[in-house]
């Protein structure tokens, strides 16, 4: 029996605890301990992932019960890209964390990265409906605990619109996961496919609510416009290597859309039907719209790549939304895409705002403004979908994808358009932060800004920042995009053939209800 | 040389000069040089082959599956432009190094138009539409990037934005128009789709295709109504101007046009299209040239002339216009860098560029005059020079037009604009060089040194040789490349006189009229200056700053901050949803038998929903709603319990308890009163909203508990095995550690993240300025005089054992009968609360050595260890096992690791209570409130007695 399924989750589910337990008081022992956490995670995603190239999906059934009765983990194609996904940036990140003193700017920042890479770890490989609502719980609590990591009024008030507005997200789950079970009698999601396809004719209203009551939590979780009001302001306030971990958290809300309406919503159930796509589209499109129409609103580098985000997943969705095993694909590409553009412009806009702050107003030259003008070049070409990078090409699959659909000129459309508004804000942007500064007319704010109330005074004796520490995380990111380019050829091929084990769920369901 | 490495040694190159710079301005530019000669020699390697009809192809599989690959070939189009692009880049590599001072970074600048010269390279050499996509975009970001190259000038960074706009919008309808033509024609691969003209034109997707690709081009070459965006280029630096806005970048469109000239061509569509926009082009842009005074928007608005020039030729849709535009296409290219650079040595000696200040040079610059008088008369189609040849040709094809049946439309125009042509390249040297010498130019003027006019030379020669000798020296690559564009053979023979020609008087027209209104120049600049003009870059900024500024109302209207309104819009989104999904379904009806109303539940009805409407009625009063939320609580646990859930009653009274407590704790810093912010009309509308919303709710549950499952549910399985396989009679206490044991592990988990976080937060703030604000507060109202009274003191010790003795045997019984883990971590925590109440945080912290963290710590470990025990069994995490064990004097008693699990539970919930406790409290602290002794009175205190003496 192999238990590498687990792994993902207990590591960092000991690795937490231990360090709040043992070594608290030491950051530099927690430093060590949460890197080799983080890299043995990417060894056992790996490991994984090579697992299920085959085809094959494997089960793994928690305190040896049966399903649908105890929990299930599954593992196939699509949960262990996520799980991969998701230790590939943590690396970056937590480098960058340490390189740039974050992580002691406030306490138990490594404990609660280990247990927000648990919650998010846990939410890809669980097979039942109620496990996922205890791994939303857990990246949540963990995400709100980084999120206001440091202090500082500004933040503290960003948080508590972050975690209200998730909480309501949270209650909604409740009750559409009571739902669900009050029609079904079952949680486990492949049992739940099962008893969906089979629920007699004359009585959906129910299953019908509890559907589409799910599809709104995840797309709180990803941020689908009119659900996206808690995004902004959090992303843009919070510790600049949290917002670039959160760049994974929208795609568990995308992730979950995908998973439960390939497999027990899919596009052939009847009960189903008109409940995803229909609006999911068209709010896609809006979520887009509005995001780049951020990027080119904004005052401030923060929100601008949090609007970026949003604008990322708006065309994620557009791809999820058509629900074709081709746009599916397309979709999978989009999220690595989407997830370390969204995470390099975050280190980037931190870069900045650490040196010259982050209002969009012309300073004097920053230090280093050539290399982080660099960065923020590549990434902003990433975000604008415009070439040589990944973005381009996963707009490209995104709009290859939508030709069957209804809705492709409007698609094309809102694509192309908000790609041009895209352009002109980070080209704005960019021209303000690293060109005019050598504008001879600007000269150095007259007075430095009051600090905030609530911004810790003097931070605790730690370990110094590394400052090449943090570039070498921006630009192992940078290389992950050249690297989902150079690849994409191959990489498509495994998001078209997990796209393929979606759209035949048969396989997953059996694989899960077999007796063993 | 494999093409794909000729395209990709610029980028690979882009690297030495950002490197070697540090070695020295000349070490970068000659490995810029170096890398550029290199890929031109592996260039002309093909050329032989190439000449003689052959194609050169390259493939490489990169992502098939989207039809995107790296496949390239060179034919005598690509060769054609190639050539011009690495042949006049390594003239710009010389120019640039004389060009460009001290303080201009170089490194940057080389790596830029390396940059550029690959992703132009690569343009040219594609064989596959969306592989030109992605190069045609890169030209457009390296333009932007060598645009803004002067950061310090704002003329630069907005030029380069301008440039990006309006050339990035014309990539992106240029990205719908390749992914519509590829899948007219079933390929992306221009070679497949250079064969299916029928099946393209035929398509009703042929409009749409054809003009989106259209704005690409139109855009890129700078033609009306786009053409603003290229005089406002002119702010980089000359050798930019020179080969990107000049003699290549700008011909990027006039490329693709010519590219597809063989399946888009010949339909009315193209005609009126293309050659419309290229006359109109043509004509504007040399009307407006001869009224600019600065040197290079003189040449930028030529340039623009030129290429609708030849977008005319290409427009027309015959053979022998699609030559002339490849022929002129040689020849501007050679004229106009020449001119360009030359503009750049006048601006480099005299220090301006306005012709005003100018005048009478050739005196002072004799080389620069000499070469600057061949090229304009070449730009004037003066013979011997080689643009009169493709000039003629020009004309020729211009008389044979007719344009929706007026003959006359055409020829006239191209006069018209081969008259203005005629002026403004005569100006260029009349009013530069011509004239008296002057005694105000801002800076003396004498010839550069060769660095600066050699490489305008070498073009200049080509204008010379090309225009005496145009058989020997441009034949070869202008057939090779027309035949690639006409698909035909074809033949080209060019000559200086071709006799009376309907197209020699129309030149002759042009020259007699251009000389004219030289002559009359100031005349005509007062009749220009006084028309009204719309000023492009006005018209484009006021677009922008109206868009940012729209974008900005709208983010800032929509994104205000206010989570009243964020959950409004989520509500009313929510039950919007929740309804269609309702009622496109079948509602069935009930099925599920509905118990008696009896006296008891229903006036726990009424006191809950009394409590809850009371929540509403005084929510204003912090305290008070916080009492009635607890009834509410506690209402509910009482239903937990007549409906037979003890396990549920008990986790619920003692959350409840806990939570009042720690709500209480937090009320002590708030006011004691809410604020009054809502208008009666809002409030009105959120009445509405939360009742609405909240009946949806209830009628959900209503039909949810009216019915029954629709299948057996997985709760008979957990039933009829939690005694048989988990070793327990309480289902509940066995669905929560065994069944389920992994989500009480999550949960665990959150409650020990919760309680870590309150104390990140406490330190964060504690460690800030509100610090002193805490110190210093006052509180509301008086405090009690007995802060710590005897009585409870006394009672909580006593209580404290025998609490803790609850939580022992909550805990033991929690496998079998309502208890657990959960519960008896609640209790016990209450029974240290109890002190921190009574005596005080100060002093019962003292007394309190356990560290809460390492006990949140080493609960969740023991669970996880616990559940990792399986493993050595070959068993799956958390895979419980238990035994019965007899041990003398004692009953039968069983062991069971879910116990231990149960363990960990109980340390987790324990401690993530105290630490959210300890962590409030320190809130409070102040100077003296923290109390030495146990209790205000103490009739054993030696103080005490003192005290009662001095009274």
């Amino acid at each position: 029996m192999s238990h590498l399924i687990i792994l993902p989750i207990v590591l960092p589910a000991l690795v937490g605890p231990f360090i709040l337990m043992a070594i608290r008081f030491h950051s530099d022992l927690q430093r060590v301990f949460s890197i080799a956490s983080v890299v043995l995670l990417n060894l056992i995603a790996v490991t994984l992932l090579t697992r299920t190239l085959d085809g094959s999906i494997e089960v793994y059934r928690l305190g040896d019960w049966p399903a649908p009765f105890g929990i299930v983990l599954v593992l196939d194609r699509l949960s262990a890209m996520m799980v991969l996904l998701t230790t590939v940036l943590a690396l970056p990140v937590l480098l960058y964390a340490i390189g740039s003193g974050w992580d002691t700017r406030g306490r138990h920042f490594h404990a609660l990265f280990q247990f927000q890479l648990m919650g998010i770890l846990g939410a890809f490989l669980t097979g039942d409906a109620f496990n996922l609502f205890v791994f939303f719980e857990v990246l949540l609590i963990a995400s709100y605990g980084l999120m206001i990591h440091g202090g500082g009024s500004v933040r503290l008030r960003a948080g508590v619109q972050y975690v209200v507005y998730n909480l309501i997200g949270s209650s909604l789950f409740l009750i559409a996961l009571g739902t669900l079970y009050s029609v079904t009698g079952t949680l486990n999601m492949a049992d739940l496919a099962v008893r969906v396809a089979t629920l007699p004719a004359e009585d959906t209203s129910l299953i019908r609510v509890g559907a589409v009551l799910l599809l709104l939590v995840f797309a709180i979780k990803a941020a689908v416009l009119p659900l996206h009001f808690w995004l902004p302001a959090s992303y843009a306030n919070a510790p600049a290597p949290v917002a670039a971990l959160f760049a994974i958290m929208t795609k568990v809300g995308a992730y979950a859309i995908i998973r439960m309406y390939t497999l027990v919503f899919g596009p052939d159930v009847p009960v189903a039907e008109g409940l995803a796509g229909d609006w999911l589209l068209p709010a896609a499109l809006l979520t887009l719209a509005a995001g780049s129409i951020g990027i080119l609103g904004t005052r401030e580098i923060g929100r601008l790549v949090a609007f970026g985000a949003i604008a990322s997943m708006g065309t994620l969705l557009i791809a999820i939304a058509l629900f074709t095993p081709q746009a599916t694909a397309a979709a999978l590409y989009y999220t690595i895409h989407s997830t370390l553009t969204a995470a390099l412009l975050f280190l980037v806009a931190d870069l900045v705002m650490e040196r010259r702050g982050g209002a969009l107003s012309p300073r004097p030259v920053m230090p280093q403004n050539g290399l982080i003008a660099a960065l923020f070049f590549a990434g902003a070409i990433a975000m604008a979908g415009m070439p040589p990078l990944s973005g381009f090409v996963g707009k490209l699959l995104v709009m290859d994808a939508a030709r069957g659909d209804a809705w492709v000129w409007t698609i094309w459309a809102v694509i192309l358009i908000t790609s041009l508004i895209t352009i002109m804000g980070l080209s704005r942007a960019g021209s303000l932060v690293f060109w005019k500064a050598h504008d001879r007319s600007v000269t150095p704010p007259e007075t430095e800004e009051e600090t905030d109330i609530g911004q810790p005074l003097t931070p605790e004796l730690a370990p110094e920042p590394v400052p090449g520490l943090a570039f070498v995380a921006a630009f192992a990111l940078l290389a992950g995009l050249v690297l989902l380019t150079v690849l994409a050829g191959p990489i498509l091929k495994f998001t078209e053939a997990t796209a393929a084990q979606l759209y035949a769920p048969a396989d997953y369901i059996q694989s899960v209800l077999q007796r063993p | 040389m494999s093409l794909f490495l000729i395209a990709a040694l610029p980028f690979i190159g882009a690297v030495f000069p950002a490197l070697l710079i540090r070695a020295g301005r000349n070490a970068a530019s000659l490995s810029t040089g170096a890398v550029t000669l290199l890929a031109l020699v592996g260039l002309l390697v093909h050329a032989p082959a190439v000449l003689r009809g052959e194609v050169v192809t390259s493939r490489f599989d990169w992502l098939p599956d989207l039809g995107l690959n790296a496949n390239f070939q060179l034919d005598g189009l690509g060769l054609l432009f190639a050539t011009l692009i690495l042949g006049i880049g390594l003239l710009i590599i010389t120019y640039a190094r004389f060009y460009l001072s001290r303080e201009d970074p170089m490194g940057q600048f080389y790596s830029y138009l390396l940059m550029f010269q690959g992703a132009m390279v690569g343009i040219v050499l594609s064989d596959n539409i969306l592989l030109l996509l992605i190069f045609w975009e890169l030209t457009s970001l390296s333009s932007f990037l060598l645009i803004g190259y002067w950061k310090h000038l704002p003329e630069g960074r907005q030029g380069a934005r301008m440039a990006l706009t309006v050339t990035g919008a014309g990539g992106l309808s240029m990205i719908a128009g390749m992914l519509i033509l590829g899948h007219i024609a079933g390929s992306y691969d221009l070679s497949v789709i250079l064969q299916h003209k029928e099946l393209i034109q035929a398509s009703p997707l042929y409009a749409p295709a054809l003009i989106l690709i259209l704005l690409g081009c139109f855009t890129k070459s700078a033609q009306f109504p786009f053409h603003f965006w290229l005089p406002h280029a002119m702010a980089a630096p000359t050798p930019v101007s020179a080969y990107l806005h000049s003699a290549t970048m700008v011909k990027a469109g006039l490329f693709l046009m010519a590219r597809m000239w063989p399946v888009l061509s010949g339909t009315d569509l193209w005609f009126y299209i293309v050659g419309s926009i290229g006359l109109i082009t043509m004509v504007l842009g040399a009307v407006i040239a001869l009224f600019k005074d600065d040197l290079k928007a003189l040449l930028a608005f030529s340039t623009v002339s030129h290429l609708g020039l030849i977008t005319m030729l290409l427009g027309f849709g015959t053979e022998a216009a699609a030559v002339a535009a490849v022929f002129h296409i040689i020849n501007h290219a050679t004229f106009k860098a020449a001119l360009f650079m030359n503009a750049g040595i006048v601006d480099h000696e005299t220090h301006t560029r306005d012709i005003k200040l100018l005048g009478g040079l050739r005196h002072l610059m004799p080389v620069t005059f000499t070469l600057a008088g061949i090229a304009a008369l070449s730009m004037a189609g003066i013979p011997p020079f080689n643009g009169f040849l493709s000039k003629e040709m020009m004309l020729e094809a211009a008389a044979h037009t007719d344009w929706a049946g007026v003959a006359w439309l055409v020829p006239a125009l191209a006069v018209f604009g081969a008259l203005f042509s005629v002026a403004y390249s005569l100006r260029y040297i009349a009013h530069v060089f011509l004239g008296k010498k002057r005694h105000d130019y801002p800076s003396h003027p004498h010839d550069p040194g060769p660095g600066l006019w050699l490489p305008p030379a070498v073009l200049v020669t080509l204008v010379v040789l090309i225009g005496l000798f145009p058989n020997a020296i441009a034949t070869p690559l202008v057939t090779a490349a027309a035949t690639a564009v006409t698909g035909h053979e074809v033949h080209f023979h060019p000559a200086l006189w071709h006799g009376l020609t309907p197209a020699l008087y129309m030149s002759i027209v042009a020259v007699l009229g251009g000389l004219l209104l030289l002559a009359l120049h100031r005349g005509a600049l007062a009749v220009w200056n006084n028309l009204p003009r719309p000023e492009a870059k006005v018209i484009f900024d006021a677009l922008v700053r109206g868009l940012t500024q729209a974008s900005r109302g709208i983010t800032d209207g929509l994104h205000n901050g206010s989570l009243t309104r964020y959950a409004v819009i989520f509500l009313i989104f929510t039950m919007g949803l929740g309804w269609y999904a309702f009622s496109t379904g079948a509602f069935g009806p009930e099925t599920h038998e509905t118990l008696p109303i009896t006296a008891m539940p229903l006036l726990g009805w009424f006191c809950l929903v009394g409590s809850s409407l009371c929540v509403v009625a005084f929510h204003h009063n912090r305290l008070l709603s916080l009492v009635l939320i607890g009834v509410t609580g506690l209402m509910v646990s009482l239903s937990f319990s007549y409906l037979s859930a003890p396990d549920l009653a008990l986790t619920q009274i003692s959350v409840e308890v806990v939570t009042i407590i720690l709500l209480l704790l937090a009320l002590n810093f708030l006011p004691q009163e809410t604020p009054r912010e809502s208008s009666p009309a809002r409030r009105i509308r959120d009445i509405a909203i939360s009742v609405t919303a909240g009946l949806g709710m209830g009628g959900l549950i209503y039909a949810m508990m009216t019915r029954d499952f629709a299948m057996p549910s997985i709760s008979e399985y957990h039933l009829a095995n939690s005694y048989k396989g988990g070793g327990g009679t309480n289902v509940v206490n066995v669905i929560l550690v065994d069944f389920r044991g992994f989500d009480t592990f999550g949960e665990i988990t959150v409650l020990g993240i919760a309680a870590i976080i309150i104390f990140a937060i406490t330190e964060a703030t504690l460690g800030s300025r509100v610090r002193a604000r805490l110190l210093n507060r006052k509180p509301w109202k008086p405090l009690a005089g007995d802060a710590h009274p005897l009585m409870m003191v006394v009672a909580t010790r006593m209580m404290m054992p025998i609490a803790f003795m609850v939580a022992a045997y909550i805990f033991f019984r929690g496998h079998n009968l309502p208890g657990g883990g959960f519960i008896a971590g609640l209790i016990a925590a209450i029974a240290v609360i109890m002190q921190y109440m009574a005596s005080g945080f100060g002093w019962a912290a003292e007394r309190q050595k356990l560290p809460y963290h390492g006990i949140i710590g080493t609960g969740v470990l023991v669970a996880a260890v616990t559940g990792m025990g399986a493993w050595f069994n070959g068993l799956p995490f958390l895979t419980s096992a238990f035994g019965y064990v007899h041990l003398p004097f004692l009953e039968e008693f069983e062991l069971a690791t879910a116990a231990l699990f149960d363990l960990g539970v109980f340390l987790a919930v324990w401690g993530a209570v105290l630490l959210a406790l300890q962590s409030l409290s320190r809130y409070a602290w102040q100077p003296g409130i923290a109390s030495e002794h146990p209790m205000d009175i103490n009739p054993e205190r030696d103080d005490a007695e003192i005290e009662q003496e001095g009274h």
